[in-house]
């Protein structure tokens, strides 16, 4: 959409990014997904690189990723994702290539793909969107889904016995070698938002060096499936999820 | 030396995986993901040897669930590619294929079948023709499959597979076997170069100024837009009827056809000589594409001869087929075996004559 | 101090309140009427916006578009 660059005189100094189609994001209000999506196509708009970008989506709320991503994108099974994303890279290794994962698809369904997509240091940029919960489906648990809380199939609040530890992955991935960059963001804040738009930027570039996969945790919220209201949601975001996945860098690129 | 191996196409003994690894890079492949299984590791060893030296990418994957979604990516991004595996391996890469047919994307895949179900034997087996013809995923969809029967076979469907996938957007499947796999024979080799690449102006490489972006998705969640598609697929479906491929041998002026793909057919090209030494007019009618299936051919024949016998290693699938396209105009009996045994030419020539013998009594 | 001020598109606002939260200088407020898809949305309820993107850069609908005084012009009222 065409935005007048003036308006009484004053100089328009932000707008929705061109690589972004007219499409109004379908989430529920509040939700992180449609910043990170935007984030991204931000930095493809200010990097130049829409005709070198392909992106994959998952199986998950994102489903419909490519529906408002204007560039070449692919929809993978639930899980495959980095398994679809290493074959579009290994056919067009000179393009930036980006997986677009939840939780649950990233790191229960997914969780091989995932760990050997970094093992093996495929030159793409991982996002992950970890908001504790399977939103898609209606809220059920999620592997990340935090000790007592309650979903639709952890009704008396998750147990450690039953249903095991919610699982750090990112930490995890950080142990691999092929593992160039790894991070811990939110978009809870201002703050938070254009951190989180660094490390994009950082990790396209670094992906021109071929250095190894680079993965940006984004901690999120699901207001609908924490049913509180968006700012309920990010203040809980705030006090529950940054103890067990706290922000900031986890790998850091050594030269 | 490279040059001398690329385009040397004098006769060699190769291994039937072998001939297929080396005919894929000849029609020249971007990209080869596998996983290792018996009866087919030659494949992906072959291409781990070989690509570095020559041309394209070959990965070896976690699974074949991996495997199959790299080919997604790959042939989506535009690339020649290919996966092989044997029947559990193809089983992990429905899910895949189910989406690969959906998103209407070229590859091949190739099933060195072994017996099953479940982890099985590794040891030859046809028990794999249903999930090869009839889907193998979810939902309502086909691969265009061919049927090798020797290690000429194995190379040269390479090419027609390929050219078929690209021709209709649709996954093709080489159904083979751990015998033809496994065994030397003679094979000269397709010509490397000779089959040309063709414009994929659909596929994701960047979403240049001048175009619509394009997307690689099979998820149509409105009804209305998944019927359309699904309607398209069917569509195909009908044009590729036209690829339709079979081997008639002896059939002019037989009384009794037998009916059998791959290396079930190769047994029964001997229980033909067989049966003509002791004057029974007996003919071989092998489908090369299971999918399509040669439905028409075998209804005429049914029309002449006095009954069909379908062999295959298996408890019984490719009969239902036959039995179908004879349509009640002629008997169809049917002899199998199953667990990676191999009927011998004599056991089927006995079946054949307890038959006729059957017959003779009915008809006294 | 710099004058901004925002167009808020409030068709695709579902006034998720985010912005409102994060504007510093409570402009922000939500609307007593409700847009087509039955949200009320966001809007401007004082004229002192400063134009600093912080509520655009929070909207997850992208709904947020941002103009701001020429520096020019403020040297030339100081």
């Amino acid at each position: 959409m065409d935005v007048p660059t003036t308006l009484n005189g004053y100089e328009l100094i932000y707008k929705k990014p061109s690589t972004l189609t007219e499409k109004p994001f379908h989430y529920c209000p509040g939700c992180g997904h449609s910043v990170v999506h935007r984030l991204l196509m931000e930095v493809v708009e200010e990097m130049g690189i829409q005709e070198q970008t392909v992106g994959v989506a998952p199986v998950g709320c994102s489903v419909f990723a490519y529906d408002y991503m204007d560039i070449d994108m692919q929809e993978a099974a639930h899980g495959r994702a980095t398994a679809v994303a290493t074959g579009i890279k290994r056919i067009l290794p000179d393009k930036f290539v980006f997986s677009y994962q939840g939780d649950g698809d990233l790191a229960a369904i997914g969780t091989a793909e995932t760990i050997h997509a970094v093992n093996r240091g495929e030159n793409i940029l991982m996002i992950f969107i970890n908001n504790a919960i399977y939103g898609m489906t209606g809220g059920q648990m999620a592997p990340t889904t935090l000790l007592n809380q309650v979903t639709s199939t952890s009704p008396y609040g998750r147990n450690k016995e039953a249903m095991g530890y919610p699982i750090k992955i990112t930490e995890l991935l950080a142990q691999l070698p092929g593992a160039y960059y790894v991070s811990r963001h939110a978009v809870y804040t201002v703050n938070a938002v254009r951190k989180l738009k660094k490390a994009i930027e950082k990790s396209f570039a670094y992906q021109k060096l071929n250095r190894g996969t680079c993965f940006i945790e984004v901690v999120s919220n699901c207001p609908s499936g924490w049913k509180m209201t968006p700012v309920e949601s990010n203040k809980w975001l705030e006090a529950n999820m940054f103890p067990q996945y706290p922000l900031g860098d986890i790998k850091i690129p050594k030269d | 030396m490279e040059q001398e191996k690329t385009t040397n196409n004098e006769a060699r003994l190769m291994k039937g995986n072998e001939a297929l690894a080396e005919a894929a890079i000849r029609a020249d492949i971007d990209a080869y993901f596998g996983y290792p299984i018996t009866p087919q590791s030659e494949v992906l060893e072959y291409f781990t040897n070989e690509m570095p030296k020559r041309h394209g990418i070959v990965l070896q994957a976690e699974s074949e669930v991996a495997a199959i979604n790299m080919i997604y990516g790959a042939a989506g991004a535009g690339g020649r590619v290919m996966t092989s595996s044997s029947s559990p391996g193809i089983s992990l890469m429905q899910e895949g294929i189910s989406y690969i047919a959906s998103a209407q994307l070229p590859c091949l895949i190739v099933n060195v079948n072994r017996g099953g179900p479940g982890l099985g034997t590794i040891q030859p087996s046809q028990g794999d023709y249903f999930q090869a013809t009839k889907g193998g995923g979810h939902g309502d969809y086909h691969l265009i499959v061919l049927a090798p029967s020797s290690v000429q076979e194995m190379a040269d469907f390479v090419f027609d597979a390929i050219r078929l996938a690209e021709k209709y957007r649709n996954p093709a499947m080489i159904l083979a076997d751990g015998a033809l796999g496994q065994m030397m024979e003679k094979v000269v080799l397709p010509q490397e170069g000779s089959l040309p690449k063709v414009s994929k102006p659909w596929a994701t490489v960047g979403k240049p100024a001048s175009r619509k972006r394009n997307i690689i998705t099979s998820l149509f969640i409105e009804p209305e837009k998944m019927e359309v598609i699904n309607l398209g697929l069917q569509e195909k479906y009908k044009q590729i009827q036209s690829e339709v491929r079979y081997e008639e041998i002896a059939l002019d002026d037989a009384d009794i056809a037998l009916v059998a793909f791959g290396l079930s057919a190769r047994i029964c090209q001997k229980v033909v000589d067989l049966g003509r030494e002791k004057g029974i007019k007996v003919g071989l009618l092998r489908p090369i594409t299971l999918y399509p299936f040669p439905k028409s051919a075998l209804n005429k024949i049914a029309d002449k001869v006095n009954f069909m016998l379908v062999v295959e290693m298996n408890a019984g699938q490719m009969v239902e087929d036959v039995s179908l396209a004879a349509n009640g105009k002629c008997p169809v009996y049917f002899k199998g075996r199953m667990g990676g045994m191999i009927p011998s030419p004599e056991e089927v020539f006995a079946e054949l004559m307890s038959i006729i013998e059957k017959q003779s009594v009915t008809q006294d | 101090m710099i004058k901004g001020t925002v167009i808020i598109d409030r068709d695709i606002c579902k006034g998720c309140e985010l912005c409102i939260v994060a504007c510093p200088q409570e402009s922000l407020g939500l609307s007593k009427q409700i847009n087509i898809n039955g949200y009320r949305f966001a809007e401007l309820v004082q004229d002192n916006c400063t134009g600093c993107v912080n509520c655009a850069i929070v909207c997850p609908d992208v709904a947020i578009t941002v103009y701001r005084q020429p520096k020019s012009a403020l040297k030339k009222a100081v």
